[in-house]
Parts: structure tokens; sequence; C-alpha cells
């Protein structure tokens, strides 16, 4: 049961690393048409190399001999029980090896058509990308597939490895003619293949040792092509685009935390954060462990910092220099794939994912679906599995982004459907809005960012009777259900704007007055206002509702007879009163007109608290549902 | 000039690991990190602190097979005093009680029980949706096939077959219902990196990585199924330079994972790291 002790080499070898090598992984995808021979081309590039652990092909040929099989250097990779039975590759799969120059990843994606999102997940995060294409069956589906998906992830290097040159003779008329047809294929994406090497790798002919049957070819072997390409381009010199990841609070500094994604950013730069368009200056980068933190963070680095002034930040916001922002919009025209079971639909809500924005969004309209393969147009009215789309994305909330060719990274976005992501695509143009309007900023504008109409619920009773307990609790439900919502209380506004305001009739009709303007005013802001005013006199409240004629207008009477007013006195005010030491005081020496006809009647004496909180917001939601219709944008 | 991502592989590695920390800090309602003591996970903790500016903002878990070595036992209280760690701790008595054990039963046996099953027990009783992990691709061809964020069934099961795509630093974002997310920050790290990690952070770990008498451990579990590989290498320099040149895989030493020709396949389907 005990496994020997293995046999580590004692004799430590330092030359096998040059100390000038480029410790920098090149990550490398290889794709091509299903039988194409990736999985052999990948194992006898590993065989050639000389990067196999010792025993491996050993363990590998006695396994194949067990099954009765003969050995493959596709089977040094599908070390998965299940991928030796199917004899297909099931996922992505990282190979590491390294050259004299440097270390590689070499990511072998799968050629069935059903795993392309696992092909997706490979070409994304390459550099760079070798192609294979059988000399003897020659350009198929998903050879043109694969690279119109390559040009999408922006991959650009690429090299074609035209493959199996044994089983056509060797002949250099096969490989010029495949070279042809797929060169012209290629430009039409915007690609160029930086070689089209002839190899046939189960014979480890071109891969690193040059072939002798194919004395024609003078380019490279695909272990110096491999040396050649470069890693992707820095992104430093770009504008700063920073998405902001969280804000920490885990002691008393509050830190915004994200990743560099282009540009570089330093402690006293001003930064403006979208969307949204708040500033603030960079005070410090919160390094751990300290004590020094770094001078400079560049793209790449993930970086805490502090900020001068606080101002509101979230999840989602893209910190950018004032003198170089992103765009702001809810609709651009994008450039998709997509590889979703059930295909993309139009006004469908889906998640759009940029960066770490998260925002609802549809396609508002599909102008062009492609066939990966064939390039052709198809006419379809949803976007089918596979295929490619160009489209006019609308978001609920603005977003910030840049165009694709002007900083690939921000302009860029993952289309997630019930919590999957099933698509990405490449923004193209920017749209000017439908709704959006040069100059004045509209009441239905104001609605759509509040995501419901503006209200006004006025609360009137007897003092005592229970106006101020109920509007707060309105207030706090609504506000924690996201509503923008603000109370205008009638004691409050005595202190300030109603201050020259005594108790006579005519002070009373002109608090009302006043009290209405301020409802209005929040109202007109995309509020729900809540006012508590006794407004005893019912031809003064008549004249409040005519003036907010234009919203949503609830009056709540709030209702509780006298003696239960006068016995809660929460102010003292009935005992002062009663003293005479208050003049006109509604209810005792001053008379309160009862609403003939309130939306709504709430008996305090009868119902809890939070039943008669519960028929205000019943109403509110009736009359806002039925507002919501005319507001429609 | 200070080091940085585009100018240094380790800084590029550490960064990337600090940026998905903090993905998942984000996008999780509660984080929990298993903690083997080992390498790769003793440089988890340093990167957390690193992505949370000091202090790790989630809780770490061990699960004690009861059968670490004794130095590890004494690392596990030192470094939860140095990081300041929440540290939970899990043993599967009832196992024990059945008399589950190397000594009567063969190895995967043995880390099913003792490892797979008190984690996933762990993770009903605290309703984690997301685990972070020290797994590498190098080190397995399973593990190779691994997403940076890897969802799992409420059952515990990895359905590689059928795996989210991922791709510019979008990643899954919601666990399956009752399951969760394994968040894997090591992922393109190799057994070198973390070494010079080690090295250039001064990350504390356990000694037993350094040979006495002539052997030392290369990869870290129970001590009954865990053996050391001959080497002189007595200190990190000579870990470094001895990597830099051989060809023995990292887990050969670990028994569990040769018995059969897939047996660290049919772990891990069954929810091992």
């Amino acid at each position: 049961m005990s496994a020997p002790a293995s046999k580590i080499s004692a004799n430590v070898n330092p030359s096998t690393l040059s100390e000038n090598e480029d410790m920098r992984k090149m990550h490398v995808v290889v794709v091509g048409h299903v039988d194409h021979g990736k999985s052999t081309f990948v194992g006898r590039l590993l065989h050639d190399t000389d990067s196999l652990p010792n025993g491996k092909i050993e363990q590998v040929r006695k396994n194949c001999a067990a099954e009765g099989m003969d050995f493959e250097y596709a089977f040094l990779l599908d070390a998965l029980l299940e991928e030796q039975e199917q004899n297909i590759t099931i996922d992505t799969t990282r190979i590491f090896f390294r050259t004299k120059k440097r270390a590689y990843a070499i990511i072998d994606a799968p050629g069935h058509k059903e795993f392309l999102k696992n092909m997706v997940t490979g070409a994304a995060s390459a550099s760079a990308a070798l192609l294979l294409i059988d000399a003897s069956e020659g350009v198929m589906d998903q050879s043109r597939r694969h690279a119109f998906l390559l040009s999408l992830l922006g991959v650009k290097q690429l090299v074609v490895l035209v493959n199996k040159m044994d089983l056509v003779k060797h002949d250099q008329g096969t490989y010029e003619k495949i070279k042809t047809e797929y060169s012209a294929f290629l430009k039409s994406l915007g690609l160029t293949a930086v070689h089209f090497i002839p190899i046939a790798a189960k014979h480890g002919e071109n891969i690193v040792t040059r072939s002798d049957k194919m004395k024609w070819w003078q380019g490279p072997t695909v272990a110096d092509a491999l040396d050649n390409f470069r890693h992707e381009d820095d992104l430093t010199g770009l504008p700063l685009r920073l998405p902001v990841s969280d804000i920490y609070r885990f002691d008393h500094r509050r830190i915004v935390a994200g990743r560099v994604e282009a540009g570089s950013i330093r402690p006293g730069d001003e930064l403006i954060f979208q969307p949204g368009g708040r500033r603030s200056v960079v005070r410090t980068f919160e390094d751990w462990p300290g004590p020094e933190s770094r001078d400079v963070a560049v793209t790449g680095d993930s970086v805490g910092f502090t900020l001068s002034e606080q101002i509101f930040v979230e999840r989602g916001q893209v910190a950018a220099h004032p003198s170089n922002q992103p765009r702001v919009g809810r609709e651009f025209r994008a450039r998709i794939f997509w590889l979703g079971k059930e295909p993309l639909q139009l006004n469908k809500t889906y998640r759009l994912r940029l960066l770490t924005q998260n925002v609802q969004a549809v396609i508002s309209k599909i102008e062009k679906i492609t066939d990966a393969s064939t390039l052709e147009s198809i006419q379809a009215s949803s976007v089918p599995r596979d295929s490619i789309c160009e489209v006019i994305v609308r978001a609920t909330r603005p977003v910030a982004f840049d165009l694709h060719h002007e900083c690939a990274i921000t302009g860029r976005f993952a289309v997630e459907d019930a919590g999957r992501i099933n698509g990405g695509g490449i923004i193209l143009e920017a749209q000017s809005e439908n709704n959006a309007r040069e100059g004045k900023v509209t009441a239905a504008e104001r609605t759509a960012r509040s995501g419901h109409p503006p209200a006004v619920i006025w609360f009137t009773g007897l003092s005592g009777s229970g106006k101020s307990t109920i509007a707060e609790l309105v207030e706090r439900r609504l506000f924690d259900a996201g509503r923008q919502v603000y109370r205008v209380d009638g004691d409050d506004l005595r202190t300030a704007l109603n201050r020259d305001l005594g108790f006579s009739a005519a002070d009373r009709a002109e608090s009302v007055r006043r009290a209405s303007a301020v409802a209005g005013l929040f109202a007109n802001a995309g509020h729900i206002s809540l006012v508590t005013l006794i407004a005893p006199l019912a031809a003064d409240r008549a004249k409040a509702r005519a003036a907010l004629a234009n919203h949503a207008f609830i009056e709540v009477f709030v209702d509780a007879p006298l003696e239960v007013c006068e016995s809660r006195d929460v102010k003292g005010l009935y005992a002062k009163a009663r003293r005479g030491e208050i003049a006109e005081f509604t209810g005792i020496s001053s008379p309160y007109e009862a609403p003939e006809s309130p939306e709504v009647h709430v008996r305090t004496d009868k119902l809890s608290t939070d039943e008669a909180v519960q028929l205000v917001l019943n109403a509110l939601d009736k009359i806002l549902q039925s507002k919501a219709e005319d507001w429609e944008v | 000039m200070s080091r940085n991502a585009q100018n240094d592989h380790l800084t590029r590695l550490e960064q990337t690991s600090i940026h998905i920390f903090r993905e998942a800090f984000s996008n999780f309602r509660s984080v929990c990190m298993p903690w083997s003591m080992g390498k790769d996970s003793n440089v988890l903790i340093w990167l957390a602190r690193k992505a949370f500016c000091g202090k790790i903002p989630f809780p770490l878990l061990h699960i004690d097979t009861t059968y670490e070595f004794p130095e590890m036992y004494e690392f596990r209280e030192k470094a939860k005093a140095i990081h300041g760690i929440d540290l939970i701790v899990r043993i599967n008595e009832d196992a024990i009680r059945r008399g589950i054990g190397y000594a009567t039963h063969d190895p995967v046996t043995v880390t099913h029980e003792l490892k797979t099953v008190p984690l996933k027990a762990a993770i009903d009783e605290f309703k984690w949706d997301a685990l972070v992990t020290g797994i590498r691709r190098d080190e397995d061809p399973t593990r190779a096939k691994e997403r940076w964020f890897s969802p799992r069934t409420a059952e515990g099961v990895w359905e590689y077959k059928d795996q989210p795509p991922e791709f510019w630093g979008q990643f899954a974002s919601t666990a399956p219902e009752g399951g969760h997310v394994r968040v894997q920050p090591l992922l393109e790290w190799t057994e070198l990196d973390i070494w010079e990690y080690i090295r250039r952070e001064n990350i504390p770990n356990p000694t037993l990585y350094y040979a006495r008498n002539g052997k030392r451990f290369r990869s870290l579990g129970c001590h009954p199924i865990t053996h050391p590989v001959d080497s002189p290498a007595s200190n990190i320099d000579e870990v470094i330079a001895e990597l830099k040149s051989t060809r023995v895989s990292e887990r050969a030493g670990r028994a569990q994972d040769h018995v059969g020709r897939n047996s660290m396949q049919a772990l891990r389907a069954k929810g091992f790291m």
C-alpha cells in the first residue's frame, strides 16, 4: 500500500534555466476542426521539447497495451477515463512546458462543436493561437468558426498549422491551395496568419525538428514560431480604467478596491467615477504588509486606496482621469457571439456584465445574424446558439464603456441569462438614446431613473391622531424598498419656512399652501412626498389637491376621536390648550373639518399602526400602477 | 523601479490572485477558505491579507483528519496567531468512532470519510456559498480542467463536462441551488512559483518541506500515506534549485492518487479538492 519514495536528482543543474529568461508564461490556445490532430500535435510538442514527466509516456503506452489499443500521442493529454473512451477532448486543458526561451501554457481547446464555450474560455485567456487544418480534409466548418471567434476574442497572433502532410505525400501544391483559400477567409475577418507551417504532428515533422520530406519549406518550425510570439500588449500607456470591485470598511479606513485594467494610477491623481460623475483625489494606496506602499499601480495591478473626500462610490463604477473618461450611456451597437442553449431573444431581459458593472439589458434590435462557419447571413427573429449577431443593446441604467477599437478591455461584455454566462460581445458604436433629450431633464427621465412615478401622500388629522407615526413607518418601508421618498412634516416647516406664520385662519391657509408647494417640488424631483399637516379646513385641503393635480395624490385621513388624541397627548399640547395657554388649538378652540371622501381613512383607535401603514401602502401601489402606464418610456 | 504586474512574473500572478479573491468576496454571500497548512494554503492566506489590506474578512476551515504530522498542529497554532485567523476546526468524529483509519482501510476510503464528508457537513452547517481552494492547474491532469470559479452541486459534484464559460474576467457569480462555488486563486501558479513567492515574501511555512537525513516532503497530507522524497534540499534556496531541474511529479509521494488509474478523478468527482 505504501508508495515508494520517488527519486529526485541530487545533481541540481542550474544551466537548464538562463538568468535572463522571460519568466512570463506565454499562453497559446490550440484550435481547429475536430480530428484535425490537436491533441496529437500537443502530445508530440511536449515529447519533442523534452517536457514530459519521467515515465509518463511509458505509463500511457502501458495503459494502451492493457486496453488493446495502439499508442497515440493524443493519449498523453487525455488523462481522464471519459476522454479516452470518447476519443475527444472535452474541456479546456492547460499544459505547461518550456523552451530555452520561456515558459508556455498550451491551452488545448476542443474541436467538437458542442463545446464551443470551452474554446472561448481557453482562447480568451490566450495571447496567441495555433490553428490546425488537416491537409487531407482541407478547411472545414470549425476551421472557419474558430477563426471568427479568435477575431472577436481579440487574439491577434495566429499561426496556421497545415497538419497531416504525410497523408498528402508532403505535397506543396495541397499546402499552397489551403493557404490561399484560408488566407482569403482570414482577411475577410480582419485577421492575418503570421505563418502557415506544413507539419506532420504524428511523426514530429516541423514541430521542433525540420522535416527532410518537405525541403520546400523554408519557414520556421512550430517551436521557432512559438518563441516569436509576443506577450499581449501592455495597456499601461492607455487612459486609466479602474473598475471598482468593492468598498472595504473593515476598520477606520474606507478603501476603494479595484484592478487597473488600463493605464496607471498614483496617489494625488484626481479621479472621476462613472456613471455618476463624482470626483475625488487618490490619497493613499493601502498596501499590506507595508510599511512602504507603491508609488504607482499599472495595468494588471490590484489596488486598494483611500480618497481625500468621502464621496459616494460603489462597485461597478469605473474610475478614470477627468481628462480622458469612458463614455456613459444606456444604448450601444454590439457584435455578440451566443453560446446559450436557448436562442438570444429580442426584448428579453438579460444581465450585461462589463468589468464589475452588472446591469439589466435587452436586445432592442437585431440587425444581422451570421453563421459563424460560412459567414452567410441567417434570416431569423432570434439568435441561435453558436452564431454571431449585430444588435442594439439597451441597458436599464447608464453604463460606462469604451468602443472596442478604442479600448478593448472596457469595450466588451458578457451576457448572462438566468445566472449563466451565455455570450459575449464587443461594442461597435454608441447609440444616441431614444429618450435622451438635449437640454431640459424631463419628468419621464426622472421616473425612469427612480423606477417609479412620483406621488404626494397627504396625512391630515387631529394633533395626536398618529399622522407622523404612520408617515415615518410608511417612509421607512418605501425607502427600504428602494423608492425615492421624503417626508414634509408640518412641525418641521414651522421651525423654518413657516416661522412667520401663526394659527389664524389666514396663516393656516398660507401654511397649507406652502406645504403643498414644497411637496410639489419633491414630487417634481421624482420623489414620493409624505406631508403630515393637520390642515383642518376642507377648503385649504381642496386647494392643495388642485395645486398638486399633475401628481398622483392620496389623502389619508388619520382619524381618532378627540378623547383618544387628548389622552395620548404626546407633546403635552392638549393640556396646554385646556389651560388656555395655546389659542386656536384644533379640536379645542378651533374647528377640524373631517374629509368627506379621503382616499384612505384609518381609524387609529381601532387599527394597529402596521395595519394603518399597510392600508396606505396598498393605496399607493394601486395609484402608482395606474400612473406607471402613463409614464412608460 | 518597484515591482508591478507588467515587469515581474510573480507580481503578475499575485495581483491576479488578489483580484480573484476580491471578486469572490464581492459576489458571494458567505465565503470560507479551507486551510491544509501546506505551502499553497499558506500562500493563499498571504494573498488574502494583501487583497483585504491586512485582515482576512472570512473564516478559515481546518478539516482535521487526526492524522496530521505533529509539526503541523504546532504550525497551525503559530500561524493562527501570526495572521489573526478566525479558524473553524472540524473532525469526522463519527467515522473515527466507526474505526475508519489507515491501519484498516484504503487511502481513498479514509480520504473520503475524513476529509470530504466533514467538509460537506461544514458547508451544510455554515451555508457557505463560496470556498477558496489552493489548487493549481499543474498539479494533476483533472485539476488542469478547472476554472477560476468552479460551481459544485448541492451534492458536491463537479460537473466538469458542462462548466460555465469564463472570459474577459467574468466568472460564475452564483452558486447552484444548495451548492457552492470553488474559487481557485492559484490556478495559474506552478509549484516553482509558489516556492519563489514564499521566499520573496518570507511567508511562514512548515519546516517538513526541508530535508532531514536526505529526505524531505514535497507535498503534505496524512502521515501514514505521505512519503518523503530523497532530496538533499535543506533550505528554501535548495528547494527552488531542485525544482528547476526535477521531472518527478509533485504528488508522487501522495498514496491516495495512485491506487487506481483514475483514483484522483474518482475522489474529485465526489467533492475532494
